[in-house]
C-alpha cells in the first residue's frame, strides 16, 4: 500500500473513533440538525479564508467555534423556534459562502473536494490537526463525562444537584463545532453528520450503558472508515461517500441482527 | 414556628405572555416541616417550585435559601430518550456528590436494590419513582422537593410511597416541599397546606385551610369534608419528634 492510503486510514480512524463519542451525544441529545448547520455554515468559514487570506484549516476552526457559539446564543432567547432557526443559518450561511467564493475570481476552489470531501488527498499536516483535536477533545470528555452525561439524562435534575449545566452545554457544542471543522476535509460539508449519527444508531441496537453506546460506535465508525477505504481502493470509489455508505450498511445489518433476536438490548 | 428557615420565596411574580402566573406569592419552609401546594391544574403550582428550585427567574420577588441548602429534587416525570441506554444504577451514579450517601444505602431505603441494573426505560411507573427519590436523597437532602410524587402510581402504591416519604422526612429531619392531589394521603402529615390559584387563596394548617371559605369555594365541600376528617382522625401524627401530641381541636 502507499502512504496516501495509510495517511487516509490514519485520519479517517481518529476522526471515526471521535465521532463515535461526541455522536452519541448529537444523538441522545437531538443535535443533528446542529450540526449540519456548522458544517453547513462552515462553506462560509472556508470563503472568509480565502478573501482574507488566512490559513484555512484556522478560518474553518473560527468559524466554527464563532457560529457554534452564536447559535447557543440564539437558542437561549427563544424568539424563533430551534429547528428553524437552524434551517435558515443552515442555508443562509451556505448561500453566502458560495456567493462569496463564486464573486472572488482570484482563487480557484475545489468546491466539490469541500462538499464531498476527499480523504485520499490528506497531508501531513491534517493528520496533525486531526491528531491535535482528538487529543484534545479525549481529555475534555474524559474529565467531563459524567457532567455531559447528567445534563444529556436530565438537565433539571442536574441543574438542582448544582452541575454547570450551561457551561458544560457550551463546552460539548465547541467539541462537536471543533471535530466538524477539522474533518470537513475527510468526509465533507454533506456528509459530515453521517459519521456522527450513523454508528452511534447503529451501537444503539446492541447497547446496555451509555458507554457501551459510546465506545461500540467509535468501533463501528473505525469499521466503517476501513471498509469503505477498501472499497475506495479496490473499485476506485470517492473515499467519503464509500464511507457513509459502509457505515449504513453497518446499521442495516445490525438493525437485522436485533430484529431476528427479538428486542433484547431495548 | 421557631424551627430555622430553609428557603423562603418573597412576593413572587411571573407572567409567561400576557398570562399572569403567579402574583404576590410567598412560601417559607423550615427545617422538619412539611409544606404542600394544593390548587387546580394550572394554578401556577410546577412554576412555583421551578423558581424555588432556582430553574425558572421569577419577573419579581426573590428566592432566600439557607446558605449551603442541599435540596433533593422528585421531578414530576422522568423522561428518557429512547436513544439512550442506562441502567438504574448508572443512573443513580450519576447524581452530583453520589460519594457522600453510600448508594446501597439509599437504594435499602427506597427498597429499590432488585432494580439495579434494569434499564430505565423498562421500570414501571411506581419503580420509577422510587428510583427518583433515591436520586433525590444521594444529596443528602436538608430539604425535599416533590412535584406530585405519586403520579403514576397505583392506589395501594400511593399510600406506601407516601408512608416511605414520611418515613425519610423523619429520620433524615428534612423539611419538604411538594405538590399533591392526593389530599386524604398527604394532609395528616403536612404542617402548612397552601392553595395555589395564582395568587395564595388560603394558607394554614389543614384543619384551618379546610373550612377556608376560599378553599371550599375552589375544592367543593366533598374534597373539604374529606381533608377535614382524614386531619382530624391522623392528628396525633403531626409531632416530629415522634411524641404523640394531643389533638389540637381539644
Amino acid at each position: 500500500m502507499t502512504d496516501f492510503i495509510l495517511r487516509a486510514l490514519a485520519a479517517g480512524l481518529l476522526i471515526a473513533t471521535i465521532s463515535g463519542l461526541l455522536g452519541s451525544f448529537v444523538v441522545w441529545r437531538r443535535m443533528s440538525y446542529f450540526g449540519d448547520t456548522l458544517a453547513h455554515s462552515s462553506l462560509l468559514g472556508i470563503a472568509l479564508g480565502i478573501l482574507l487570506d488566512i490559513n484555512l484549516q484556522l478560518a474553518l476552526i473560527a468559524s466554527a467555534l464563532l457560529f457554534a457559539g452564536m447559535l447557543l446564543l440564539l437558542q437561549r432567547n427563544k424568539s424563533v423556534a430551534t429547528d428553524t432557526l437552524l434551517g435558515i443559518l443552515s442555508h443562509s450561511t451556505l448561500a453566502f459562502g458560495l456567493l462569496i467564493l463564486a464573486l472572488s475570481d482570484t482563487v480557484q476552489v475545489n468546491l466539490t473536494g469541500y462538499l464531498f470531501g476527499d480523504l485520499l488527498t490528506v497531508s501531513n499536516t491534517d493528520i496533525l490537526w486531526i491528531l491535535a483535536c482528538s487529543v484534545l477533545t479525549s481529555i475534555v470528555l474524559l474529565a467531563f463525562w459524567n457532567g455531559f452525561l447528567a445534563i444529556t439524562v436530565h438537565e433539571e435534575l442536574a441543574r438542582v444537584e448544582g452541575v454547570a449545566v450551561e457551561r458544560l452545554k457550551a463546552l460539548l457544542v465547541m467539541l462537536i463545532a471543533l471535530l466538524i471543522a477539522v474533518s470537513m476535509k475527510i468526509v465533507g460539508v454533506l456528509l459530515i453528520t453521517a459519521l456522527l449519527i450513523i454508528p452511534p444508531a447503529a451501537a444503539r441496537k446492541l447497547a446496555h450503558t451509555p458507554e457501551q453506546m459510546a465506545l461500540g460506535a467509535s468501533v463501528i465508525g473505525c469499521v466503517a472508515v476501513s471498509a469503505g477505504l477498501l472499497m475506495s481502493w479496490e473499485w476506485d470509489t470517492p473515499a467519503g461517500p464509500s464511507v457513509v455508505v459502509s457505515a449504513c450498511g453497518v446499521f442495516l445489518v445490525l438493525t437485522l441482527v436485533q430484529s431476528l433476536r427479538g428486542d433484547e438490548a431495548q | 414556628m421557631n424551627r430555622p428557615c430553609l428557603i423562603e420565596a418573597t412576593d413572587i411574580g411571573v407572567t409567561f405572555g400576557t398570562r399572569q402566573v403567579l402574583e404576590h406569592v410567598s412560601v417559607k419552609v423550615h427545617e422538619g416541616e412539611v409544606v404542600t401546594l394544593i390548587g387546580p391544574n394550572g394554578a401556577g403550582k410546577t412554576t412555583l417550585v421551578r423558581i424555588m428550585l432556582g430553574l425558572v427567574k421569577p419577573q419579581r420577588g426573590r428566592v432566600q435559601r439557607r446558605d449551603g441548602l442541599r435540596i433533593g429534587y422528585m421531578p414530576q416525570k422522568l423522561h428518557i430518550e429512547p436513544t439512550l441506554p442506562i441502567t438504574v444504577r448508572r443512573f443513580l451514579e450519576l447524581a452530583r456528590h453520589a460519594g457522600k450517601t453510600p448508594i446501597d444505602e439509599v437504594l435499602e431505603e427506597v427498597r429499590i436494590a432488585h432494580l439495579l441494573d434494569r434499564q430505565m426505560r423498562a421500570i414501571s411507573g411506581g419503580e420509577m419513582q422510587r428510583v427518583l427519590l433515591a436520586r433525590a436523597l444521594t444529596q443528602s437532602p436538608q430539604l425535599l422537593v416533590l412535584d406530585e410524587p405519586a403520579q403514576g402510581v397505583d392506589i395501594s402504591g400511593q399510600a406506601e410511597l407516601y408512608e416511605l416519604i414520611n418515613e425519610i422526612r423523619t429520620r433524615h429531619h428534612c423539611g419538604v416541599l411538594m405538590i399533591s392531589h392526593d389530599l386524604h394521603l398527604v394532609m395528616a402529615r403536612t404542617d402548612e397546606v397552601i392553595c395555589l390559584n395564582h395568587h395564595i387563596c388560603c394558607h394554614g394548617r389543614p384543619e384551618q385551610v379546610s373550612i377556608d371559605p376560599s378553599y371550599l369555594a375552589l375544592f367543593g365541600r366533598k374534597e373539604a369534608e374529606s381533608l377535614a376528617i382524614y386531619t382530624h382522625r391522623h392528628n396525633h401524627h403531626h409531632d416530629l419528634t415522634g411524641h404523640v401530641v394531643e389533638s389540637r381541636h381539644d
